[in-house]
């Protein structure tokens, strides 16, 4: 590959649009964003940048960093639930036939199909009392009260009447959201490592005399690990800062920070607050990132120590 | 304990269809106890399949193998007496020297002294003193490969199988690779199986030899008897270098058999087995005379005239092609052994080839 400054028009006529785009829709909201951060609202729509660091103070409030706290727990279980599930889908669609794996990746990536907010929408009806789960729940009731009804145990164990369960608006239910939502994310760069990963390395491991289990955990999940961390921060980062899901699914114990810094925005209409939110997020964000980047070149100095 | 004489793998009848396409048809094999033992042929005739079985990575379709007695049938490859040298070596990447060599005592709960003491004497059989905490990343590909040896051996198998261990080395190392197998093979004392498309490896290492050609074994044999005795033709071309001429059987008398050549003329010649009764006549290069002067057939020699089309000079030896008289084309090695003898003859030279009639061996088609 020759070196871009061989062919400085080339290198440029490529990088420009991007750069441009990223400049103009990206780097300076965000840099507007960071400004009003440090501004005071003075009157309905007029905010003076004092360069104050009120705002800033203010995230500091015991309930908002209790949300800070929640977001992050939230994200980080909903991460965790998406990799233990996400791991063997990605394994069966690597080790699917050639023919077969385009069309299970198709069905990987078709909830992208459709609207988040359509799909948030149909979790509901899904999940609400009356909803899909709760009428296949006392389908099984009724059941299994009929065949209890011989025995003339059916009150005693199956009560006098069904009780749905409550499953929305609560955590729980944000979390299953958020799951739902990210998964693909989660699956895509773990199908990407492991359908790289040489089949010889598996046969070997079970050559030497392991299980197949032994080999799961000493073998793919060890050389699947770049394919891990990528799929964990393609779902934590998102996660943490989701409003829709929690906005539609969660009850009023489940807020986010997300939904807040959307109320700030919009309800609250305290722009420089919102911005400083925004921006204590980024941080964290980066923060995370950055200890990830700091365990890795531990972890690979310690291997060449 | 078991008969010592008895084989330790046995096939039997062993049959691999991928639908209509049979990788191997029907081989039946017995490999001795101790032995070195290759499965040579060109790609895609099956050889890499059966040592696949032999491991448990591929099913047979029909047929038995027996492992020192044991039917294979349904073990899967982690509970076989057998390990494996894989093609890529696969080495695993994430482990270093000594965890890649411990890891299969380790799965199998041998004790961490026992196992300490038994990596390390791995290491120092391969002669890989000093790289125990490596990764793989920092060998060499010589070097991966002796951790993929130490790695199978450590686990004492009854049974190594090596998938083209040294096709992925360059020519010196694969030649020293060469002579370590063989050291270790005869150290160990364990069986060795070794799949490979290179004839010169399997006729180096090799104790004997299996010739496989579209899922069949051709020949079985130790390497100079398959060199200087192949049965086909095909084995005869495989192994080898090999010029040929077409003949017509006139009578067969026990071993022999009456044969006229339109080049050679009648002869008497050997044949490669009892049920050869018609075939094509085999010289090898290094076996035809080659003479710039007035022909002086000795006694029963008979003779060739042909004229010189071109000479590959490889140092040790040059191997010269011809054409001869009627138009068949013939080649004929010369070693170069004094460093002051007359150079190659030029392409156009005429000359005269001798052939003795009991260099020649009638092989079947």
């Amino acid at each position: 590959m020759e070196s871009w400054r061989a062919q400085p028009a080339v290198f440029w006529a490529f990088v420009l649009p991007g750069a441009l785009w990223l400049l103009l829709f990206f780097l300076v909201p965000l840099g507007l964003i960071w400004i009003l951060a440090f501004g005071e609202r003075v009157g309905p729509v007029q905010i003076d940048i004092t360069w104050t660091m009120a705002n800033y103070l203010a995230v500091f409030d015991p309930v908002y960093v209790g949300l800070f706290w929640r977001s992050v727990w939230v994200a980080t279980i909903a991460t965790c639930i998406a990799l233990v599930m996400g791991l063997p889908v990605a394994l069966a669609v690597s080790f699917a036939p050639d023919r077969v794996k385009p069309i299970l990746l198709l069905l990987v990536i078709l909830p992208f199909w459709t609207n988040i907010l359509i799909r948030t929408y149909a979790m509901i009806a899904v999940l609400r009392t009356r909803g899909f789960v709760n009428f296949g729940l006392e389908y099984l009731w009724l059941l299994g009260k009929a065949f209890l009804l011989p025995f003339g145990l059916d009150e005693v164990v199956m009560g006098e009447r069904f009780e749905p369960l409550t499953l929305l608006y609560n955590n729980t239910a944000v979390i299953f959201g958020i799951v739902y939502v990210y998964l693909p994310f989660m699956v895509l760069p773990l199908y990407a490592t492991l359908d790289r990963l040489d089949r010889s390395l598996l046969e070997a491991s079970l050559d030497l005399g392991a299980g197949q289990i032994r080999t799961f955990f000493s073998i793919i999940v060890p050389l699947a690990k770049p394919g891990i961390i990528s799929g964990i921060i393609l779902v934590f980062i998102p996660a943490l800062g989701t409003f829709l899901i929690s906005d539609l699914l969660g009850g009023t114990d489940s807020l986010l920070i997300g939904n807040v810094i959307e109320r700030q925005f919009k309800a609250a209409n305290h722009w420089p607050l919102g911005s400083a939110m925004s921006f204590v997020l980024l941080y964290i964000t980066f923060a995370i990132l950055a200890l990830r980047a700091w365990l890795t070149s531990r972890e690979e100095a310690r291997a060449r120590a | 304990m078991r008969d010592v004489a008895a084989p330790i793998v046995e096939i039997q009848n062993v049959t691999k269809a991928y639908g209509k396409l049979k990788a191997v048809d029907d081989v039946s094999l017995a490999i001795p106890r101790n032995a070195f033992f290759a499965l040579l042929g060109p790609s895609g005739c099956g050889k890499t399949t059966l040592l696949r079985m032999l491991g448990g990575f591929e099913h047979t379709s029909t047929g038995r193998i027996l492992i020192d007695g044991e039917d294979m049938a349904g073990i899967q490859p982690n509970r076989r007496p057998v390990n494996m040298v894989f093609q890529s070596y696969a080495v695993f990447p994430h482990m270093t020297v000594a965890d890649n060599i411990a890891y299969g005592l380790k799965v199998t709960g041998v004790k961490r002294a026992a196992i300490a003491s038994r990596v390390e004497e791995a290491i120092a059989m391969v002669r890989l003193d000093g790289m125990a905490a490596r990764k793989p990343d920092q060998l060499s590909g010589g070097q991966r490969q002796r951790v993929a040896l130490a790695r199978a051996l450590v686990k004492r198998p009854k049974l190594l199988l090596l998938d083209e261990p040294l096709s992925a080395l360059d020519k010196k190392l694969r030649e020293e690779m060469q002579l370590e197998l063989v050291r270790l093979q005869t150290e160990v004392g364990i069986t060795f199986i070794i799949v490979t498309h290179d004839q010169e490896e399997a006729l180096g290492m090799a104790s004997e030899i299996a010739v496989m050609k579209e899922g069949r074994i051709l020949q079985i044999a130790p390497p100079r008897e398959l060199y200087e005795h192949p049965t086909r033709r095909f084995v005869a071309e495989f192994i080898g270098a090999s010029n040929s001429f077409p003949c017509e059987v006139l009578a067969i008398d026990g071993q022999n058999a009456r044969v006229r050549s339109p080049l050679l003329g009648e002869l008497t010649v050997e044949r490669s087995a009892p049920d050869v009764t018609s075939g094509t006549l085999i010289i090898r290069p290094e076996k035809v005379r080659m003479d710039f002067s007035t022909p002086e057939p000795t006694p029963g020699e008979a003779l060739i005239r042909g004229t010189i089309d071109q000479i590959a000079y490889f140092g040790d030896l040059s191997i010269v092609y011809l054409t001869a008289e009627d138009g068949s084309r013939l080649q004929c090695s010369r070693y170069n052994v004094s460093r002051i003898a007359a150079p190659d003859p030029r392409p156009g030279t005429a000359c005269t080839l001798g052939i003795h009639p009991e260099d020649l061996l009638l092989v079947g088609d």
